[in-house]
């Protein structure tokens, strides 16, 4: 996509190289990103970097939205993390800790730039992002954690055993300081501005004395991850002032813009099948649809065999996803053919089949053209009235959502009890973890269970990836446990 | 008592001319004397008849202010927040490529407390209605809050405003307090909402913390206070509203007790007797409770707390950007002026003694050519917020000076 790698400097973040080569710019894995990252980039590191960011953000937010605890959180996020966003403590030797903690630092500061622009994106931002902090945190080295919490000033101070004396009722009512025989213990108490722990006065959870909130250890977390939180909201803020000076550039803005919506319909990885490894032939493909495409497809292949036809971006959203499921460009010929089949052969010929032969990349550019992602069909070609395309979580009414969901998967057992959780999800917005949510009712039998998504927790973010899994599950339970790559 | 006629537009035009403290409460809102934008770049909004709302009014001064009120005339103005730039400018401000924005920075923190809010536990006048007596809730509120927000979160620039009919408005205006964001604003109101649950909901304390089959959580000691205060009016109260006299009230009550045998003795007792007064019933309660353990103790405290403790209208608190009342405003149904209360001395603050605007201006006018506020009854209000001024400036002057030694020291 953007392959564009010229390098050139952006004027916002002002990347300098004269600094990168200092080994020690990041002592610490945990950071506040005070500084900006000031060497230069490509746009291709550019883009890289804040996309790995993006899909362990996108998941951590469709984990709220899916209720997970925090416990099951952490855990899809530290897999997450391995994979796309790596890095290590100080003490792994093996490892070029400065480049994965300069990597760190990039892809958090390209998506400053992309979700400083709506307030609502910079609220859920940071939301993410502090979870992804707390995440780190709880997972870091202690030792180092404990340098690193010194190398910043968070305003407290430790409260003296005088004043642990003087407040030991108090303390005691609130069950965070015991004292024993008058002498307090030793459990450590910090004394900060109440406005660095609001939620903690919030639920009256420490002493409050003349505007200092009195906190107990165990609450410290609290105080680290509200002043992450400030932290961030300020420099969006002031990120959100001069990126508006920014002069409109184009190819920059464009990157952005693709990176703010990965947040509504997650990030998909690319999809470049043949995902089930065997062809597939023109007439498998109804067999397939009805136990294992998602509600789009099913929507698209309905449309067809009722209509004998399907409009333009229907057929390319369809038409890209049968190619990547395993359709060869013959058997996709074939299955057009057969499905339009009011058409002669020479108006299907001479209208259909080259548009056939270019999604394949055998005509014209050329290009081999990957198939749409979640992202881009929730986002991309809102369909009109006629039109069959688009996600049925976003673009149906909640009526016909409801009744096309019980026709089309109650024979998967989904059951009219289940619509309840699955219209709420569609009602906050969050289309792709109401597909996701479909996905584990409807394999529940083979015993997928409520957060486990399409495998470790993740949500679907390409309806391919929907299509393979239900493919690979369903061959794992047959006995042929063939694993997919 | 009032009619539209205590509060025709010649009378509103004539108090607005004559009486209103515009300079002071220019002075209160800028916490300076010259101009700056904390009074620049404020909202007023206009309340005209016919319910004309006019908003994102701004001013450079009072005098200008004092302009526009006596020409609109408006039946109210409220105040709102300190925006990022003038409310006027807004649509500019707006626009992309200015780099400003349109945000509310500042604002005083805000409380209401509204008497309907008292219904289920009053039993002297109902909705709109207000008495001296209904006014002990009120007296309450002030104290518990005052004392929450003085020694709890370090707040002293607190002007307490008669609201001008049934409730009381609470300003508070240390440097902190206005900086407040609205997530800021949330845990305020958090940490002082005890009373939860709507009217189908018997039990609306429940700020304990965990506890075990035996033992209740402790009450939160940010509520210790308000716990003593209620229990010190509890009695006053009880005779005065009898709020378990009646069969609804004592019925009511039973539902708080989680002791059922308890609740099964009393019923009995008191369907038989009806005429048992409040102060009585409650001393039954409290024998039968005696000796049962901490958890029905505990459950007393509650109830306590339940029919005491103020009741927040939490949504005003919360927002930076929400109008209140300006006060010195006429309430348009009584024709009573929203004069500032010593909190000190709340309880002998009568409601049916504020002026009128009627009465003022009869007084003005007997004062002869010439006169002015000082020459009405409004001069104690008036008094008392040019001394709560004071102790603002004081602040600002204070900071300011330690801002300039810090600055001195740094240099250094
Ligand atoms: S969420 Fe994605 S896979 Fe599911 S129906 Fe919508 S577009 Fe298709
Ligand atoms: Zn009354």
């Amino acid at each position: 996509m953007y392959n564009n790698s010229d390098r050139r400097k952006f004027d916002p973040v002002k990347f300098d190289s004269s600094k990168s080569a200092n080994s020690f710019e990041w002592p610490f894995r945990l950071n506040f990103y005070d500084k900006s990252p000031w060497y230069e980039v490509s746009l291709e590191d550019f883009e890289r970097y804040a996309l790995d960011r993006l899909r362990v953000l996108a998941e951590i937010e469709s984990s709220f939205a899916r209720n997970r605890s925090w416990e099951e959180l952490k855990s899809v996020t530290t897999r997450q993390c391995k994979d796309h966003l790596p890095l290590n403590s100080s003490s792994a030797s093996t490892v070029d800790t400065q480049t994965e903690r300069r990597n760190d630092h990039l892809g958090h500061f390209v998506l400053r730039l992309a979700f400083c622009r709506s307030e609502d994106l910079r609220r859920r931002f940071v939301k993410a992002e502090t979870a992804l902090f707390r995440v780190r945190y709880e997972s870091d080295d202690t030792k180092e954690r404990e340098l690193f919490l010194q190398s910043r000033d968070f305003k407290w101070t430790e409260v003296n055993s005088e004043e642990k004396l003087q407040y030991a009722s108090e303390l005691k009512g609130l069950g965070i300081q015991q004292t024993e025989e008058g002498v307090p213990t030793t459990e450590r108490l910090y004394k900060v501005r109440w406005t660095q722990v609001p939620d903690l006065v919030n639920k009256r959870r420490v002493l409050l004395k003349d505007g200092w909130a009195y906190v107990p250890s165990k609450e410290q977390l609290s105080i680290v991850l509200r002043a992450f939180e400030a932290n961030l909201e300020n420099a969006l803020d002031s990120t959100a002032r001069s990126i508006m000076r920014m002069d409109g550039d184009t190819r920059l803005t464009e990157i952005l813009n693709h990176m703010s919506r990965g947040f509504v319909a997650g990030v998909a990885s690319e999809y470049s099948g043949p995902a089930t490894g065997d062809e597939i032939r023109a007439d498998m493909v109804d067999d397939l649809a009805k136990r294992h495409f998602p509600l789009c497809m099913r929507n698209l292949h309905e449309c067809l065999m009722r209509d004998r036809h399907l409009k333009h971006f229907g057929r390319l959203q369809y038409g890209l996803f049968l190619k990547v499921l395993g359709l060869s460009i013959d058997e996709a010929i074939a299955f057009w053919r057969k499905s339009f089949s009011n058409l002669t052969d020479d108006k299907f010929n001479k209208e259909y089949k080259y548009n056939i032969r270019h999604s394949f990349g055998l005509e014209g550019k050329r290009a081999n053209y990957p198939a749409k992602s979640c992202q881009q069909i929730l986002l991309t070609d809102k369909p009109g009235p006629s039109d069959c395309h688009g996600c049925p979580y976003r673009h149906f009414a909640p009526d016909n959502l409801q009744t096309s969901l019980l026709a089309t998967y109650s024979s998967q057992g989904l059951t009219s009890t289940d619509l309840a959780e699955v219209m709420r999800t569609v009602k906050e917005g969050h289309y792709h973890v109401a597909c996701t949510r479909v996905f584990e009712i409807t394999h529940a039998a083979a015993g997928v269970k409520k957060g486990d998504g399409i495998g470790e927790g993740e949500s679907v973010t390409h309806p391919n990836q929907y299509a393979a899994k239900s493919i690979e599950i369903e061959k794992a339970q047959q006995g042929d446990a063939m694993v997919i790559e | 008592m009032a009619d539209s006629a205590e509060t025709s537009p010649e009378v509103m035009l004539q108090f607005y001319r004559m009486l209103y403290p515009f300079k002071s409460i220019f002075t209160w809102l800028n916490q300076e004397h010259a101009p700056k934008d904390l009074f620049t770049n404020r909202e007023f909004a206009f309340t005209l008849k016919e319910d004309v709302y006019l908003r994102y009014n701004c001013f450079s001064n009072a005098e200008e202010l004092k302009k526009q009120v006596c020409a609109l005339n408006p039946t109210r103005f409220e105040i709102g927040p300190m925006y990022s730039s003038r409310p006027s400018e807004r649509k500019l401000a707006r626009s992309v490529k200015s780099g400003k924005l349109f945000t509310p920075l500042k604002r005083e923190l805000v409380f209401d407390i509204d008497m309907t809010d008292y219904d289920g536990v009053r039993t002297c006048c109902t909705s709109a209605g207000i008495c001296k007596r209904c006014w002990a809730f009120i007296a309450n509120a002030v104290r518990v809050l005052d004392s929450a927000l003085r020694t709890q979160f370090g707040y002293h620039q607190l002007l307490w405003v008669y609201s001008g009919r049934r409730g009381i408005h609470l300003w508070v205006s240390d440097d902190e307090a206005m900086g407040l964001t609205d997530e800021l604003r949330r845990a305020v109101v958090g940490a002082l909402t005890v009373i939860e649950g709507g009217k189908e909901m018997a039990k609306k304390v429940n700020v304990r913390g965990m506890g075990t089959k035996s033992h209740p959580g402790d009450l939160p000691p940010s509520l210790w206070h308000a716990r003593d205060e209620g229990s010190r009016m509890w009695y006053p109260l009880l005779d005065d509203q009898e709020c378990f006299l009646s069969e609804d009230g004592w019925r009511t009550l039973l539902k708080l007790v989680p002791d059922k045998k308890i609740v099964e003795t009393l019923e009995k007792r008191w369907e038989k007797q009806p005429g048992i007064e409040s102060s009585k019933k409650w001393n039954e309660l409290k024998a039968e409770v005696k000796g049962t353990g901490a958890r029905n103790l505990a459950a007393l405290e509650d109830i306590i707390l339940q029919y005491t403790y103020p009741r927040l209208d939490a949504e005003v608190s919360k927002h930076r950007n929400h109008l209140l009342k300006a006060p010195f405003c006429v309430h348009p149904k009584t024709g009573r002026v929203c004069v500032p209360v010593d909190p000190n001395r709340v309880e002998n603050f009568d409601p049916n003694a504020v002026p009128t605007v009627m009465q003022l201006l009869q007084e003005l006018d007997k004062a002869g050519e010439g006169a002015n506020w000082e020459h009405t009854s409004l001069k104690p209000y008036v008094d008392m917020l040019d001394r709560h001024i004071v102790g603002i400036l004081d602040d600002v002057r204070r900071r300011e000076r330690a801002r300039v030694v810090l600055q001195h020291d740094l240099n250094w």
